[in-house]
């Protein structure tokens, strides 16, 4: 005999079966909101250097534009650091509270689509800066953070599509404002962020924090 | 008006079956391992059932190597494709029915 209940079960279990295999979804929104704030706290550590800089060194025989340089890329590995540990932290504890595994098939696979353009941006924004071309720095890292949350918007949350396509805006727009690269770089890699961390906790995670672990 | 129960596919009526099935639809192709995994059943039981699958064409095996590992990924055939999207509208329309 097959009921209604038995039938709905069925659906259920073809539903969550088909999530579970193609999509990575413990990424939570938590991790938004960490890289967001350390890329803000990144972003004004920034001004303040730059801001130094300009006051103090420039055009004097004591001004280090290599130090700047080094103070910069110092913080920025900084921020991608804190973020990243942020993101694999919060993501692992989101996993083990949905009994999901953490490291599968579908993780691999969202690792693999996101890394992939943002190790090529990487190597480009690389190279600008060995060829002392800063002026496109900040809007190749939003390019190509956007296309890389593009890309992997397949294999997680579609969400993270729209987190992307507000990245690659900024971006472009960015392109045509060389000297304000460090404001769209906070909004985009700051603000943003943290907007979507938050709008994704509200609508995934609420629930499940406010009712304790799941059983 | 032909009764849907008869149209519900014999084959789909495990959980496991169901659950291969399912993940077979929406990736090109799944291992063993993962499968496994996803489902939560013992290697044998597995075997067993994809066994099942097989033997009606809904599934093919692919076996293949990770180094010296032995790889064994299974995909989703067009028979099985097909067989899966009507069992889907069998439920469909019981739930439409009963719902009445």
């Amino acid at each position: 005999m097959s009921s209604n209940e038995q039938n709905l079960d069925a659906i259920r279990e073809i539903r969550q079966m088909m999530d579970r295999s193609s999509r990575f979804i413990s990424l939570s929104g938590w991790s938004g909101v960490v890289a967001g704030g350390s890329a803000l706290a990144g972003a004004w550590l920034a001004r303040e250097k730059i801001a130094a800089y300009f006051q103090d060194g420039y055009g004097k025989t004591e001004a280090c534009p290599v130090c700047l340089r080094n103070d910069l890329l110092a913080i920025a590995a900084g921020v991608f650091i804190l973020a990243f540990v942020a993101a694999v932290l919060f993501t692992y504890f989101k996993s083990r509270r949905d009994g999901i595994a953490f490291w599968g098939a579908s993780a691999r696979r969202l690792m693999w689509n996101t890394m992939m353009p943002m190790l090529t941006g990487a190597l480009l924004i690389w190279r600008m800066i060995e060829l002392e071309q800063y002026e496109l720095v900040a809007p190749a890292s939003l390019l190509f953070y956007g296309l890389a949350l593009v890309n992997g918007s397949k294999f997680t949350l579609g969400e993270v599509r729209y987190l992307g396509y507000a990245m690659i805006v900024t971006g472009l727009i960015s392109l045509w404002f060389s000297g304000y690269g460090l404001y769209f770089w906070a909004f985009g890699f700051g603000v943003l962020h943290i907007l979507y961390g938050l709008s994704m906790w509200w609508k995934y995670e609420r629930y499940t924090w406010l009712s304790g672990p799941r059983a | 008006m032909k009764n849907p129960i008869e149209q519900l596919n014999k084959i789909f009526d495990s959980r496991i079956r169901l659950g291969i099935m399912s993940a077979l639809l929406v990736n090109e192709d799944v291992s063993f391992n993962d499968l496994k995994e996803l489902i939560q059943v013992t290697d044998g039981n597995l075997a067993s059932h994809l066994k099942t699958l097989e033997e009606s064409a809904y599934i093919k095996v692919e076996k293949g190597f990770v180094g010296r590992k032995t790889n064994t990924t299974y995909k989703v055939t067009k028979a099985g494709e097909k067989a899966f999207r009507l069992h889907l509208d069998a439920l469909e329309q019981m739930i439409r029915q009963m719902g009445k």
